[in-house]
């Protein structure tokens, strides 16, 4: 058996029925990361040894195992705090900080069985659309090494698309699930905000911020999902909710399901490949059953700029604890106090870290704020209101997910403002709160993956899981591997 | 000139929770450094706060006995700025929605009646402690304060004079106490005064620029600092000078204020909603459940004492300067004890007890039951005071039993008048040159006789039969 | 609207980061751009909507007031770039 080929919940079921020891899965993971990740820069760390100890642990209760996950490796982008285990955000900032404690869903993972392989590269601090702006080097695309994973959870994504793990966790604060999983060919969710606890995940923007899974297909999302949510007390932006059945309710049926396609996502600045791709994965859900709604949102014009000003603004706070005097690096050849600050603080963060501060500081500075940071607040207002009236038209809406293609790399860093415009549909889920998934519905013409995304109301994850399940059963592209093998 | 010194106050008040304001870790005060401390109160990258429910109760009632408005939705903000003290490098405070805005406070001074307007009151996270160590020139951070829960009060500038601000400070004090929501222990820092004083002609409606006084550890350095600040404000305007707004120490040594370095160039906190913590929206039937929980507060007892035990305006203020002394004085009523003599026993030995131990009405283990057998002992004429007092002395710490102690040490009054007579025959027979002093017009010779007659029963006779039978005795009226 | 080089060196000195003086015209430039393009909000006329700071209506979310245990202190210092035994340390930072 070619257990790099399996899904997670294929391994994990090989687990169960004994025909695969945790160990062996392990190992082959363990095998692939050291023959491929030299090349890829997937991981920031690889916890072999603690791997194969927790391995053969697991191994000692797989016959009581509940979890379909249970024995199943993965591995965690490394803004997630794990106890023990170096934790960097990618940043040199953070130096060799060790986290006393786990993030609540490392708990969660832990719980259900998992086996974690190690911490997965990104952007610095997570802000970035390409995984280049990490202290610790780019990561490559696995369909194309000249070009970006996407960003910022490109570890996460590369890895999942590369088969060196069998599933990710990841966060997104405007994309950063869904963008790299657009761009590696991989299915990855966003959830709502508030069901997956942020305790233990190095903020980025506190109110943007969720985890989610990057999975190989929407059953895995489904799986890894049911293990992450849930109400967590030391979180109090977290929601009460049922869950932990979205596997069990997926069942390909979207008979009778609104689709809306925003006319204003398949305008001006879209890629036309991109665009044929997912106006065709509309049509697959369509041959399934699926009705197709043509709406226009307008106002989703509107969300790049108010996404930059309150994630730079909360960036911006959120950030200055990096100060050389709790944890972390801290910078030498301070006279005093204000010096060691300046000097930690301009070391120890990279470029773009630094402008997404200095545009944080600004738009919440006085004079400024009213104009940039509380407009910013208005505009959530209006996008979540035009999102509630949308969702009474249709039940999930159908967009791409970035404009095109993986860049290549080095392309993306000169101009910031393009960079941010690319985040242009998926942005505004994050600031609705609401769920969004990402999906493969295609290939460009230089065999890149082209991502389609779904966003649903909130606690619409069933919806949007169950729609992506019917579009992968109709489809192959999720099955593809960059090294032009295909899956099972 | 004749200049008006204008003055505002911000208190900070610790809260007498248990537990922080947004981690479980305890708000006990002292420890070693950084044991009472959690990734959360650390500010560790991912921790997140939760707000403790004790906080906001304490924070609304505080709010209430200050005739505050209540505000139904109110949320937190961050404050931003870099201080070793504060590890995330910002406070969860309130700036946009506090919790309770527009209060108002009446005094009585001796120089008249004063209304002082709360602005405003919020909640907030105390910052940790910095300690220099001049030996190796480097400053230690001990983060055990870190997130203890603080309620900030902040006046309108409505005080004229220290008195007024004293006044205040005192009233504040013991508002808090009585509504158990903190101890207010200016030593250890659980109250704290920020003075914003400026001067102005007299009859000018414009306010002067003012400085902001920082480390008042005591209401006498506040009085002394607001005396000190407001002649040097007024003489450097004399002068010719300006007073510049800044933040000024008062250093107690030396009996003056100084200008402090200030702590970042532009102050420029950056405010924003806190987008951890969601919002907190008020339910009417919680706070009427609140309001009508809230403790008579000390002027209402002052009064009603007054009104239904007629007991003197200084006895009053006594019994009510603490809330466990008033719950002792209405325990020892409801007990039967004369209202006067309860109020004299907590004015006398209760305080002198207390002020010998240097503890504190909280601390004391003494309860109305004990005191009051001992007022109804002495009342039934089985225990003459002085015995008494004695008796209560042996019983204050433990809370001891009254009862088994006089047995113990036989302390029972003598009042049988064949007892007491003989003792008095024997005094006269055993003393004639007094009982002649006495007869010769000398009053001083009979109090030596009444001694004589005490020191003979062991001082366990009734005082007002011994002088009865005295006075018969010598044929005196 | 205009970012000078003023006003990035003040935003720097809120943020404590350094830019020599040639990184402050490129980041002025950097930003000017961000911002002029941000300033398309303006044509959206929000009136007299509430800000939206959290994007759903939970409210009152409280602990109850209980102690728990403390964490060890060697792991909350562990981390730390310059420590003693008992406390984290930093260069002379009272008055």
């Amino acid at each position: 058996m070619e257990l790099r080929q399996l899904t997670a919940l294929e391994l994990g079921a090989a687990i169960r029925r004994g025909e695969v020891s945790v160990a062996e899965a392990a190992q082959a993971a363990l095998t692939a990361i050291e023959a491929e990740d030299g090349a890829l820069n997937s991981f920031i760390t690889v916890e072999g040894e603690r791997a194969l100890e927790r391995a053969a642990q697991l191994q000692k209760g797989v016959k009581k195992a509940q979890s379909p996950l249970y024995g199943v490796p993965m591995a965690l982008k490394d803004n997630i705090c794990t106890r023990g285990v170096k934790t960097t955000c990618a940043s040199k900032i953070l130096g060799d900080f060790r986290p006393p404690y786990d993030a609540t869903v490392v708990e969660r993972l832990s719980a259900a069985g998992a086996l974690g392989l190690g911490k997965l590269n990104l952007d610095e601090f997570a802000m970035g659309s390409t995984s280049e702006t990490s202290w610790y080097g780019s990561t490559r695309n696995p369909w194309d090494p000249e070009r970006a994973p996407g960003g910022s959870s490109g570890g996460a994504a590369a890895a999942v698309a590369a088969g060196l793990s069998w599933y990710a966790v990841g966060s997104d604060t405007g994309g950063s699930i869904r963008q790299p999983a657009a761009h590696c060919g991989v299915t990855g969710i966003k959830p709502t905000y508030g069901t997956v606890s942020r305790y233990g995940l190095i903020a980025y923007a506190s109110s943007l911020d969720q985890m989610g899974p990057v999975c190989r297909d929407a059953a895995d999302c489904a799986a890894v999902l049911d293990v992450l949510q849930g109400r967590d007390r030391r979180d109090a932006t977290s929601l009460d909710g049922d869950y932990g059945h979205l596997l069990e309710s997926l069942s390909g049926d979207v008979r009778g399901l609104r689709v809306g396609l925003p006319v204003d996502c398949f305008g001006d600045g879209l890629d036309g490949q991109v665009r044929q791709a997912v106006l065709a994965a509309a049509d697959v859900l369509k041959s399934r059953g699926a009705q197709l709604v043509e709406l226009s949102l307008p106002v989703l014009e509107y969300g790049v700029p108010a996404y930059y000003i309150i994630a730079a603004a909360e960036a911006s706070s959120n950030l200055a604890r990096f100060d050389g005097v709790k944890y972390g690096w801290r910078a030498q050849g301070y006279g005093d106090l204000a010096e060691l600050y300046l000097k930690t603080r301009t070391q120890g963060f990279g470029l773009e870290v630094k402008r997404r501060i200095l545009l944080g500081s600004f738009v919440l500075s006085a004079g400024y704020y009213e104009a940039y940071y509380r407009k910013a607040l208005q505009v959530k207002a209006v996008l979540k209101g035009a999102f509630d009236e949308a969702f009474a038209r249709c039940d999930l809406l159908l967009t791409p997910v970035a404009p095109a293609t993986a860049p290549r790399l080095g392309e993306s860093l000169g101009d910031p403002l393009e960079m941010y415009l690319g985040d242009v549909y998926t942005v505004p889920a994050n600031l609705a709160g609401l769920p969004g998934l990402s999906m493969p519905c295609g290939f460009d013409r230089q065999g890149l993956p082209i991502g389609a995304q779904l966003i649903g109301p909130h606690f619409g994850e069933g919806r949007l899981l169950n729609a992506a399940y019917a579009f992968q059963q109709e489809t192959n592209y999720h099955r593809q591997t960059p090294k032009g093998g295909q899956r099972t | 000139m004749n200049w008006e010194t204008v003055i505002g106050l911000e208190t900070h008040v610790e809260l007498a929770t248990k537990s922080k304001i947004f981690c479980g870790c305890t708000t006990r005060f002292g420890g070693a450094p950084n044991t009472h401390c959690c990734p959360v109160c650390t500010g560790m990258p991912g921790a997140l706060p939760v707000l403790n429910q004790a906080v906001l109760e304490y924070a609304v009632r505080a709010g209430l006995a200050l005739n505050c408005h209540i505000t139904r939705y109110s949320k937190f903000d961050r404050k931003n700025y870099f201080y070793p003290d504060l590890p995330k490098a910002y406070q969860i405070s309130q700036l946009y929605l506090p919790i309770a805005v527009g209060g108002r406070v009446s005094l009585s001074t001796p120089a008249g009646e004063v209304a002082v307007g709360i602005h405003e009151l919020h909640m907030e996270e105390d910052a940790g402690k910095l300690v220099h160590d001049p030996w190796t020139d480097q400053t230690r951070a001990d983060y055990n304060r870190c997130g203890v829960p603080l309620i900030e009060i902040v006046t309108e500038p409505d005080f004229r004079t220290a008195d007024q601000v004293i006044a205040y400070l005192e009233r504040l004090k013991e508002t808090l106490q009585y509504l158990g929501v903190s101890d207010c222990k200016m030593q250890e820092g659980s109250l704290r005064c920020d003075v914003n004083l400026s001067v102005r002609p007299l009859g000018s409606q414009e306010l002067g620029t003012r400085t902001e006084m920082k480390n008042l550890n005591s209401f006498k350095a506040i009085a002394r600092a607001i005396d000190y600040e407001a002649r040097r404000q007024i003489e450097l305007l004399e002068q010719g000078g300006r007073v510049v707004q800044e933040t000024r120490r008062w250093d107690e040594n030396k009996d003056a204020t100084y200008a402090m370095r200030s702590k970042e160039d532009a102050q420029d906190y950056r405010y924003f909603p806190e987008p951890d913590l969601p919002p907190i929206e008020l339910d009417e039937d919680w706070l009427a459940r609140l309001r009508a929980a809230q403790p008579e507060l000390a002027p209402a007892k002052r009064a009603r004492y007054q009104a239904d035990y007629g007991l003197p305006a200084y006895d009053c203020q006594m019994i009510t300067s603490d809330r466990v002394l008033a719950e002792l004085f209405e325990g020892l009523v409801g007990l039967g004890a004369p209202a006067k003599q309860a109020a004299n026993w907590i004015m006398g030995e209760v305080l002198g007890a207390l002020s010998a131990r240097g503890m504190e009405p909280g601390e004391m283990r003494l309860s109305a039951g004990t005191l009051a057998r001992l007022i109804a002992l002495v009342g039934e004429g089985k225990l003459n005071r002085n015995t008494a007092v004695k008796v209560f002395e042996a019983v204050f710490d433990q809370d001891g039993d009254v009862d088994a102690y006089v047995r113990a040490h036989g302390l029972e009054q003598v009042s049988d008048a064949g007892v007491v007579q003989a003792a008095v025959e024997r005094a006269i027979q055993d003393n004639p040159q007094s009982v002649a002093d006495f007869r010769g017009g000398k009053e001083k010779a009979f109090g030596f006789l009444v001694g004589q007659v005490m020191k003979e029963l062991k001082g366990k006779a009734d005082p007002k039969l011994v002088n009865t039978l005295l006075r018969q005795a010598l044929g005196g009226a | 609207m205009k970012i000078t080089t003023e006003l990035i060196a003040h935003i720097s000195q809120l943020s404590r980061l350094f830019l020599p003086e040639g990184e402050q015209a490129a980041m002025a430039a950097q930003l000017e751009r961000i911002v002029d393009y941000m300033d398309v909000l303006s044509r959206l006329d929000t009136g007299d909507i509430e800000p939206m700071s959290h994007v759903f209506p939970v409210r009152n979310v409280l602990r109850a007031d209980e102690e728990q245990p403390s964490c060890d202190r060697e792991a909350l210092l562990a981390n730390a770039p310059a420590r003693d035994e008992e406390s984290f340390l930093t260069p002379k930072s009272v008055e």
